[in-house]
C-alpha cells in the first residue's frame, strides 16, 4: 500500500477555490504526470490524465473524476481595517467566527474571520449565530496599508493546517474532495503495475462546489464509454443521523440511485465482494451531490457509477477522512480497471439490481 | 535628569528574541488550574535574575528581585501577569476518541466550531466538528449550536493516555501578521512576557515583586493569594483587554455612527484604566502613569470604564489594602481561537511601565488617595 499522506496533506494546503483550481491543479500534475502518459488542461482548468490502455485503438476509455475545487470565501467590500465576505460554495456560517484564513491579496495575507462585538451589530443580529453579511476579516493591517493590497473580489482559503488524528485520520479544510484526488493518485499507482485494456482519464475536475462545469465539460470533451465520480460522503460522527452516515473506516460506499448506472454497480460490488475490500452500499434517491450527476448526461448520455469516501463534518475547516478508505477507493479502482474487458459496454444492461443485503 | 522623549529611555525593548518568548508562550497549553507548562518556561526565564523565587501552593511563580539604590526607602510594588488562559476540560469518555467537554473561563459557545484543539499535556491533536451544513435544516441554522452538542474528537483510534479531566485548548499556531500578532493566549501571554523583560532589566529604585498568577480567568484566584504572600506597597497588574474597535453594521435602516463603546482602540497604545467591575484604580496610580506618559511621549490611552476585571482587584483587598491599577495591552477577538494585537502596543506598554517604574518614589503615596 503506498502512503499517500505527504500527498493529500500537499494538496489540501494549497489554494484551489471554485473557478480558481490553478495552485492545486500544478500540484496534481506533478504527482499525475509520471503515472501517466499524457497531461492536459481543459477550458475550464480540469486537469485530463491519459493512461494508455492496451487494446488496439479504438479503445474504450473510462474517466474517473474527482473535483479539486474547495468551498471557501470571496472579498466583497472593504471597510476600514476589515475585508467583508460572500461565500463560494455551501458554508454553515455558524461555523466561520475564530477561523483562521488566507486572503490571496496582492501576496498571500494571513487573517481571521471574525465575529463582530455585539454593540457594533444591528438589533436583529445581536443573538444567535451571526450571519456571514455581518463577519468580517482581520488581517492585522490598517487601513490604509489594507486597501493597498486587497481589492473586492480577493479569494479567502481556509488556512486550517492538516491534523494528524488517531486512528490513521487526517483532519483538515478541503479533504472534500482533495481526498478522492489522493484516491485517483493511489489508482494510477496501483495501475503501475497492471495492464489494462481501457484507457484510463484521471480528471480532477473544477467548479463542482459551484456549477459542476468541470465535469460537465471534461466528460463532453473525453466522451469516455463509462464514468466514475469520486467524492465523499457523510461520515458517522457525533449529531448526524446514523441512517444517513457511513463509518470512518468502513470502506467507501457505492453509490446506487438515478444518478448510478445498475450494472455498473453490480460490477463494482461483486468485485469489492471478491477482493473481500469493505464498502457499505449508499442509496441516493436523487441528484447525487457529486460530479456523476454532469457526467451521466455528458453529450448522448454516459454510464456512470458514484463511489464516495466516509467524511466527518463535511464542509468545515476540520473535515476528517480515514487514510485506509482512501486507498481501498484507489485500490478498488484499479482493479475494476484492471478487469474491464474491451465489450464490457456491449455487456452492459440497465437490469442490475441492488442485491445488498446490509 | 529626566529624559524629554522615547526614544531616550533604557527601558527594556520589544525585539525579535522577546517575540520569540512570546511564541514560545503563546503555543504553550496553560488552562486554569493546569498552568504547569507555562510555569516551567517562566522559571527558566527567570531564575537567572531574581533574589528568590518560590512556586505557592496554588502554583503561582512568585519572583523578588531587590533594588539596587541605597540610601532612601525602596516601595515594594507588585507586578501581576497571569500565566493562564481560557480552554475545555474532558468531561465524558464516548468511546473511540469522542468526548464532551465543558469551558474554562469565558468563551462564546458560537466560537467554538469547528476548531482544531491541543489536548492534555502532550498536545494531542482534535477537532471540534460540527453536523454537515448538509444534514442541517434551515431552521436548525437560525440557531446557534449548543455546548452540549459539540464533541471533542480526537480520531477513532483513541488514545488511553487521553482521559476525562484533561484540559484542552485551542490549537492555533502564534504568527506575525505585518505590524500585528496573530495567536491564541495572546491574553495574558503579552503580559507575561513584559513582567519577565521587566525582571531581567529591573529597576534599581524599587524592590520588583513578580507574581505570574494561575485561575484568573476562573475568578482572579492566584492574584489574591500571591499579593497576600507579598504584602506590596503598590501593585499593577499588566493584562490584555478587548479592543472592540470594529465598525459599526450600516445600512438603509442603520445610519452611520461612531463605535463609542470601543472599549480601547487597537494601536492606541498602552490601555490605562480607570475603573472596571472589580477595581477602582488608584488616582495617584493613574496620574503617575499619565504623567509619565505626557512627558516623556509614551502613546496611551484609557480603556473606557466599565465591566470586566483583572488580578489588580484582587490585589487591592490583600491586607489591609494595596493601591492598585492596571495596564492592559489592547487585544481583539480575546478568549477565542485566535486575537490579534499590534507589536507597537506592546512596545509601548513596556516602555510606559518601565519608566513609570523608574520614576517611582514613596512619595507617590505621600497623599491620601
Amino acid at each position: 500500500m503506498s502512503d499517500i499522506l505527504p500527498f493529500l496533506k500537499s494538496i489540501i494546503s494549497a489554494p484551489g477555490l471554485s473557478g480558481h483550481e490553478a495552485p492545486v491543479r500544478a500540484l496534481i500534475e506533478e504527482s499525475w504526470g509520471p503515472l501517466s502518459d499524457e497531461l492536459t488542461t481543459s477550458r475550464l482548468g480540469s486537469l485530463h490524465a491519459l493512461k494508455r490502455g492496451s487494446a488496439p485503438e479504438p479503445r474504450p476509455g473510462i474517466l474517473l473524476a474527482a473535483h479539486m475545487d474547495a468551498i471557501g470565501l470571496i472579498v466583497s467590500a472593504i471597510v476600514g481595517d476589515f475585508l467583508r465576505l460572500t461565500s463560494i460554495g455551501g458554508l454553515d456560517d455558524r461555523v466561520l467566527p475564530g477561523q483562521l484564513v488566507t486572503v490571496h491579496g496582492d501576496e498571500d495575507l494571513p487573517g481571521i474571520i471574525v465575529q463582530p462585538p455585539v454593540h457594533t451589530l444591528p438589533q436583529e443580529a445581536r443573538s444567535g449565530p451571526v450571519d456571514l453579511d455581518y463577519l468580517m476579516v482581520d488581517t492585522g493591517l490598517p487601513a490604509r496599508q489594507l486597501s493597498q493590497r486587497v481589492k473586492v473580489g480577493d479569494l479567502v482559503s481556509f488556512a486550517q493546517e492538516p491534523l494528524e488524528l488517531k486512528g490513521e485520520t487526517l483532519a483538515g479544510h478541503s479533504l472534500d474532495n482533495r481526498a478522492s484526488v489522493a484516491a485517483i493518485t493511489n489508482c494510477l499507482q496501483e495501475l503501475q503495475g497492471r495492464t489494462h485494456l481501457w484507457d484510463v482519464w484521471a480528471v480532477a475536475t473544477t467548479q463542482e462546489e459551484t456549477t459542476m462545469g468541470g465535469a460537465h465539460t471534461s466528460a463532453f470533451q473525453l466522451r469516455p464509454d463509462l464514468a466514475v465520480a469520486i467524492d465523499v460522503t457523510f461520515g458517522k460522527s457525533p449529531g448526524s443521523p446514523e441512517h444517513k452516515t457511513f463509518p470512518l473506516d468502513g470502506g467507501p460506499t457505492l453509490g446506487w440511485g438515478p444518478n448510478i448506472h445498475p450494472g455498473v454497480h453490480k460490477v463494482f460490488k461483486a468485485l469489492a465482494d471478491r477482493l473481500e475490500i469493505p464498502y457499505k452500499v449508499e442509496v441516493i434517491p436523487r441528484h447525487s451531490g457529486t460530479d456523476a450527476f454532469a457526467l451521466q448526461v455528458a453529450a448522448e448520455g454516459v454510464p456512470s457509477m458514484v463511489i464516495s469516501i466516509p467524511l466527518r463534518y463535511m464542509h468545515t475547516p476540520v473535515e476528517m477522512v480515514a487514510l485506509k478508505d482512501i486507498t481501498r477507493t484507489g485500490f478498488l479502482l484499479a482493479a475494476f480497471i484492471a478487469q474491464l474487458e474491451v465489450d464490457f459496454i456491449d455487456t452492459l444492461t440497465l437490469d442490475g439490481t441492488n442485491d445488498s443485503q446490509e | 535628569m529626566t529624559p524629554k522623549n522615547e526614544s531616550k529611555i533604557t527601558s527594556p525593548k520589544i525585539r525579535a528574541p522577546q517575540i520569540k518568548l512570546l511564541e514560545q508562550l503563546c503555543n504553550a497549553c496553560a488552562v486554569s488550574g493546569d498552568e504547569g507548562e507555562v510555569r516551567a518556561l517562566v522559571l527558566e526565564q527567570v531564575r537567572p535574575h531574581a533574589d528568590e523565587v518560590k512556586v505557592d501552593a496554588l502554583g503561582n511563580v512568585l519572583v523578588t528581585r531587590k533594588g539596587t539604590a541605597r540610601g532612601r526607602k525602596r516601595l515594594r510594588v507588585l507586578l501581576d501577569a497571569h500565566m493562564d488562559e481560557v480552554g475545555f476540560m474532558l468531561t465524558h469518555d464516548e468511546g473511540k476518541g469522542i468526548f464532551r467537554f465543558d469551558t474554562v473561563g469565558g468563551l462564546d459557545i458560537r466560537q467554538l466550531v469547528g476548531k482544531p484543539v491541543w489536548v492534555g499535556r502532550d498536545h494531542v491533536p482534535g477537532v471540534i466538528g460540527a453536523k454537515p451544513i448538509h444534514l442541517t435544516t434551515a431552521k436548525e441554522r437560525e440557531r446557534s449550536i449548543p455546548l452540549d452538542t459539540l464533541r471533542i474528537d480526537i480520531g477513532p483510534g483513541g488514545d488511553p493516555k487521553i482521559k476525562v479531566g484533561d484540559w484542552a485548548t485551542f490549537a492555533t499556531s502564534f504568527t506575525r501578521l505585518g505590524p500585528s500578532m496573530r495567536g491564541k493566549a495572546l491574553d495574558d501571554r503579552l503580559g507575561v512576557v513584559l513582567l519577565i523583560e521587566l525582571l531581567k532589566h529591573a529597576p534599581p529604585n524599587i524592590d520588583l515583586l513578580a507574581a505570574f498568577t494561575v485561575q484568573e480567568e476562573v475568578g482572579l484566584r492566584g492574584a489574591r493569594v500571591a499579593a497576600y504572600a507579598f504584602e506590596p506597597d503598590i501593585g499593577i497588574a499588566l493584562d490584555c483587554t478587548p479592543a472592540l474597535d470594529l465598525p459599526i453594521w450600516e445600512d438603509d435602516d442603520h445610519a452611520p455612527s461612531e463605535n463609542t463603546s470601543y472599549n480601547t482602540r487597537l494601536g492606541a497604545g498602552p490601555a490605562i484604566y480607570t475603573a472596571d467591575r472589580a477595581t477602582m484604580s488608584d488616582p495617584r496610580l493613574i496620574r503617575h502613569l499619565v504623567e509619565t506618559a505626557e512627558e516623556l511621549d509614551i502613546p496611551y490611552q484609557f480603556r473606557q470604564p466599565g465591566g470586566g476585571g483583572t488580578d489588580a482587584g484582587a490585589i487591592q483587598l490583600a491586607h489591609t489594602g494595596v493601591p492598585s491599577i492596571s495596564v492592559s495591552v489592547p487585544g481583539r477577538y480575546l478568549h477565542t481561537a485566535a486575537s490579534i494585537t499590534r507589536l507597537s502596543d506592546w512596545q509601548h506598554t513596556i516602555t510606559l511601565i518601565y519608566a513609570a517604574l523608574s520614576r517611582m518614589t514613596p512619595k507617590i503615596l505621600a497623599q491620601d488617595r
